[in-house]
Parts: C-alpha cells; structure tokens; sequence
C-alpha cells in the first residue's frame, strides 16, 4: 500500500508490502532494506542497512507525532484506504481562524470583547495552570467574532477559546 | 528515633522523603488532594488520608487538615518537603503546640530568615557580607538618597519576597520611582506587605549555596556548595556540586559564612545559605532557604550522605554523626529539573496524561521522580515531574552522562523541557563553566539551532509514520473508536502484531 507521508514541508511516498513477518519498503520509488521488531509498548525498533533506529508514535488532542530516538516529527500520513486521513493543516491567514487552548487551564480573564478589533498577537484571554498565567494570543489581525468561554471556565487541551475573523 | 512521619507534600519530594522513612524503619504517612488519590506518592506510603480538593490552598496548604491528620493518624513528627508549608513559621508553631514534632528549624529562625530585611540586619550583625544597599523598609526618598550613594544600577526588593515577585531593576535614577512603586504594589499583592528595600544590583553574578546542617546540641557543619546559575525568572533549572569556580580557599570561607550565619539565627536542621558571587569571586548574602532544597541530591551525591536521613535523626534529637572534618567531596554531580511545560511555545504548562515513560539508567544516573506512566499530570500544581542527576568523577564526564541519560529519556503524550537541557548542555559557555544567573536568558534570546534534522532522520521518520499506519490499518481499524482511548488500544494492538523482521 502507498502512503504519502507529510514531514518538515515535504511529501514522500512510502510504499510497504507485508511478506509473511517482514516488510518490503519502497521510499520514493527506491528500495530500502528495512527490519522492524516491535519492542516496548508503542515502539518499533528499525533496521535500515545496518543502522538502528527506535520509532515511537504520539498522538494527543492536539498533534500526531513520530519519534525517531527521542526526536519528534509532526507527520501527516495519507493513506487512500483509510478513513481517517488527515489532511494537511491550511495555517494561511485568510478566513476566521480559531484560537485554542494549548493546555487545560481555567480562565482567569477575557482582555477583549466579541467585536471588537484584535491585532495578530494580542493577548485576548489569559488561562492560568500549574501557578502560571499564560496569555493566549489571537493568531491574526481581525475582528473578535466569536467567544466560545467565560471567566472562571475550566477549558481542555486543544479547545476553541474565541474567533478570529 | 521517630516512628512515624507525616509528609505534608505531593510529588517526587514526598516520595523522596517516604523512601528515607523507609529505610529506617519509620513509617509514613501521606496526604492526598482529591485529584490526587493516584499519585505516586500515596501508593509509597504506609498510610493515607484525603485533605480536600485540588485548590493547594484547600488542601496542601490547609495547616488545620494536616494536623488532624496527623493526630488521626498518631503520626510523631511531619516532613513539610518543599514549597508549600515548608516555610510558613504558623506551621512550625503549630506543629509545636500540637505536640507534633517539625522536621525543620524552629519557626523563630523561620520568621528572622523570612523577612529579606530583618535576615539582612541579622546577617550584618553577625559579620556575614551582604550586598551593599539597606536592611530596612524604605520610603521613595530615602531609596532615591540611597541609590545616589551606592550608585545605579539598583534592585528593588520586597521584604517579604520569594521566587522573583515584588523585585525591580533600576538601571538610572528617573526610572527609580516607577520601578520603586510597581514593586511595592507587587509586594502588597504577592505577600500582603508593602515593605520594600534597596540593594546595589551585581552584574551577571553567579548563585552559589552552601548547604548547612545544624543538629539541636549546637553543632553546624557545612556539606560543600552547588552551583544554581542556570536560571529562567529566577527559577533554578540546572544545578551542579561542586562549583567550577569554588576552590578550596573560597569553599572553606564561604562555609564558615554559612555556618555563622545559621548559629546566629538559632537554626537546626538542614538549611541552605545562598550568595551572589560575583566576576571577582567576592560572595554575599543573599537569603537562607529553611528547608530542604529541590537540588539536594546533587550534594548527596558529592559528600555520599543522604540529607534526609540525616534530618530525620536531627529530628529526633540525635547529634550529628559527623564532624566538618569528616566532610569530603567527591566527584561532580549535576541535577536537570524535568517540567511539563513547552520550551517551543513559551514555557507554556503542558498537564495532561503521560501515555509513554521510557526512564534512564545505568551508571552514574539517579533519578527523583513524582509520576509514572499512564499518571494524569494534573494542572493544579507546580509542574515538575522529576529530577535527573548524573554523578561522574569529574564535570566533564558528569556532562556526557547526563547528555547519554537525556538520550535515553523519553516523555509521550505531554510536553517537557528535556530538549532545553540537551541545548545547555552543548552551549559551549556551560561546557567551559562560563555561566552566570543571565546565561539561560541569553541562550534563549537567540533562535534555536535549526531543528531541522537530517534528511536521513526525516526519511526514517516517514517510513515509521507508514509502518505505524499500516500496522494500525491492518489490525484494528474497525474496532478503534475515535479519541485518544483508540491510541492505547492501537498501542497493545503494535505490540502484539507480528512484525518481526527477517
């Protein structure tokens, strides 16, 4: 099956057959000679002529990574099969954006109101966790369209605090 | 010797300090939050009680619940550890009119060491060299009278102050007033008391401490120095034993500074002196810390004693086993503070659910932990998680263990700061021992080298996202609902997949 895989800016296409235990890997057209053992819980162990590499995987609310000895890559993996393809996050600034609560927290103060003006970067609610009180910026210059939360409010990891638009 | 201790604390530090019950045959006693009745250090203890809900106010920092727990549970003594109650002198003089003993110094020496002032007069008295400025309040005219004499650039400082509130740095005199005002509105916010002085601010100074341990018979000795400089807001991030800069002439002055400084104070226990050292390697006093400090393990490592165990015989009345003479360092050992928070995206808190901990080991490494995999981290409290200390004979090697033990660390599901301690310790100022309380800071103020990785890495890294999703694919597609229930499922699902190769 192929696989277009999105990391750092680029796609490669990953083509993987199973046969019988092992797999035959083509990247971007080229044959890799690959050897995977699965070792602790949610790790793979890679061998890619000669070289060992550890792969985990780590999936919150708010990205899906992959970690090759400790080092993250934020990848979006399209499989034609799947259902659950992810398509590449559009960052572009046209239309509302979303601003989101990066972690869980409680909403300690709300430094605009729903039409006002916002410049990008400007602090727009303030979420205190862990004895710290973190600003929560507005991704683009706008209007404050929408507030979806209300002071003392505890919010999740990855929730929508206001619109941007 | 006590038989069983109350440990008035959540997190590594109360772990660390029921392992030293442990050993010595006391029992211990915890007390749990309601968002804490998983945590790590209630399964450590022999007994446990709840205290209340989250808010630390409402339960941690609740003098009136842990004493009754305390009475409840016939415990003889509590351990405060660090941070919450540790250095609130109410406590230590409740626990004395309970009958129950504090594991700690009596709460006068509490209360002289907790005003920066009165400590500074004391501290005067004494023969202990300060930072030039004054030791008492001051009003806005006298601080401008002061700061002409001393000479500009200035902190202000609350009297009361602790972890950077209620502090101003005043570089010329038009800005003395706003910096003079904004820091006592801080103070009176911060610690309900407006009180603020005036001290002469040194330049890229080093935060050099010196530990002391004082038993009730009137012995104090000193346990050598660590070396704090690798700070962010004041917060320690990095700290090593011993300094690079200390030697022996420095070390032996500096400890018996230290020493005095406890006896004047009526001090027991353990407790740490904190100087600025400053580029010419004069030293002053900064404050005294009366309690057990975060970055203990680093001296433990260095001197082979175990502080806990030894506040634990102090506590019940023992004299110190060892004398100054018998105190010897060994080795150089480092200490990395292991946060859940987001080095990427501004420090940021990052609470939540750890789905994967891979822990270090092998020689040299000794690790402090408060959670474990699967633990939620829960968004009330500070975010530590864990301490990493790497132990080697000399600095260099302590640096290439802790380097290997970073390497073999790995944290999944939350965010850490264990990628900002590998770009310390390859700053070539760390490595040369160039540091001092601005070091971090400047690192910081400069862009990350660029992450990029290797082409190689980012290939390997696509053909695991692949693998991942075809292992996922062919095996619980169907049955994985959505959410993050569906990654551990999928998790044991890989494990299980025959996937070997060959």
């Amino acid at each position: 099956m192929i696989y277009e895989v999105g990391i750092a800016g680029k796609t490669f296409r990953v083509d993987l057959v199973r046969n019988g235990d092992s797999w035959i890997c083509k990247l971007d057209g080229q044959e890799v000679p690959l050897n995977v053992a699965a070792t602790q819980a949610g790790t793979l162990s890679l061998l890619i002529e000669g070289k060992s590499y550890e792969a985990k995987q780590e999936v919150t609310s708010a990205e899906s990574n992959v970690v090759i000895d400790n080092q993250r890559f934020a990848a979006v993996v399209k499989d034609p099969r799947s259902l659950q393809s992810r398509k590449a996050t559009d960052s572009g600034s046209h239309g509302p954006q979303k601003l989101k609560a990066p972690m869980p927290g409680k909403v300690v103060r709300i430094m605009v109101a729903v039409g006002d003006e916002v410049e990008a970067g400007q602090a727009v609610i303030v979420i205190e966790a862990m004895k710290m009180q973190n600003e929560m910026k507005s991704p683009k210059k706008g209007l404050l369209k929408k507030l979806s939360v209300a002071e003392g409010a505890a919010v999740e990891a990855g929730q929508v605090l206001a619109e941007v638009e | 010797m006590l038989k069983k201790v109350l440990v008035a604390n959540r997190g590594e530090i109360a772990v660390r300090v029921m392992r030293a019950c442990r050993e010595m045959g006391i029992a211990s006693v915890a007390v749990y939050s309601d968002v804490d009745r998983a945590a790590l250090h209630v399964t450590h203890a022999d007994e446990a009680y709840a205290i209340g809900p989250a808010p630390a106010r409402e339960s941690y920092l609740s003098i009136e619940k842990i004493l009754d727990v305390a009475r409840r549970s016939h415990a003889d003594a509590i351990h405060p550890g660090y941070g919450f109650l540790s250095e609130n002198p109410k406590f230590a003089r409740a626990c004395a009119d309970a009958g129950i003993k504090f594991i700690g110094p009596p709460a006068s020496a509490m209360e002289l060491m907790g005003s920066k002032t009165r400590a500074r007069q004391a501290m005067q008295v004494a023969g202990v060299p300060c930072v030039p400025g004054s030791s008492k309040g001051l009003t806005l005219k006298e601080a401008e009278e002061l700061a002409a004499r001393i000479g500009f650039p200035v902190m202000v400082k609350a009297a009361a102050g602790g972890g950077g509130k209620g502090m101003r740095l005043v570089h010329t005199a038009p800005e003395l007033k706003s910096g003079f005002e904004t820091a006592r509105s801080e103070a009176q916010r911060s610690f309900n008391d407006s009180e603020v002085y005036l001290e002469k601010y040194i330049e890229n100074p080093r935060h050099i401490e010196i530990q002391v341990l004082a038993d009730e018979h009137g012995n104090v000795i000193f346990l050598g120095e660590r070396e704090c400089s690798v700070q962010r807001r004041h917060q320690k991030v990095i700290e090593e034993a011993p300094s690079a800069v200390v030697d022996e002439d420095l070390r032996q002055r500096m400890g018996a500074v230290a020493v005095q400084a406890a006896k004047s104070a009526g001090y027991t226990n353990a407790g740490t002196v904190e100087f600025l050292v400053d580029a010419q390697r004069n030293f002053y006093f900064l404050e005294m810390n009366t309690r057990l400090q975060v970055e203990h393990p680093v001296t433990e490592l260095v001197t082979g004693l175990d502080l806990v165990h030894l506040q634990l015989r102090i506590a019940s009345g023992e004299k110190l086993p060892i004398r100054q003479q018998d105190v010897t360092l060994r080795g150089h050992a480092i200490e990395c503070r292991i946060y859940a928070e987001d080095p990427d995206n501004n420090f940021f808190p990052s609470p939540g659910k750890i789905q994967q901990l891979v822990r270090p080991s092998g020689p040299g490494v000794r690790e402090d932990i408060g959670v474990y995999e699967g633990w939620n981290v829960p968004l009330d409290y500070d975010p530590m998680l864990s301490k990493l200390i790497a132990f080697a004979p000399d600095r260099r090697m302590a640096i290439a263990c802790m380097e290997r033990a970073l390497d073999e660390y790995f944290v999944g599901g939350i965010k850490t700061n264990l990628g900002l301690f590998r770009r310390i310790l390859q700053h070539p100022d760390f490595i040369d021992a160039k540091i001092d309380t601005g070091f971090l800071d400047r690192l910081l103020s400069q862009p990350a080298k660029s992450q990029d990785a290797s082409e190689d890495r980012q290939r390997v890294a696509a053909i695991a996202a692949a693998l991942f999703t075809a292992i996922q694919g062919t095996s619980v597609r169907s049955a994985a609902p959505a959410g993050p229930s569906a990654v551990s499922s999928w998790m044991q699902a890989a494990r299980k997949e025959s996937v070997g190769g060959k």
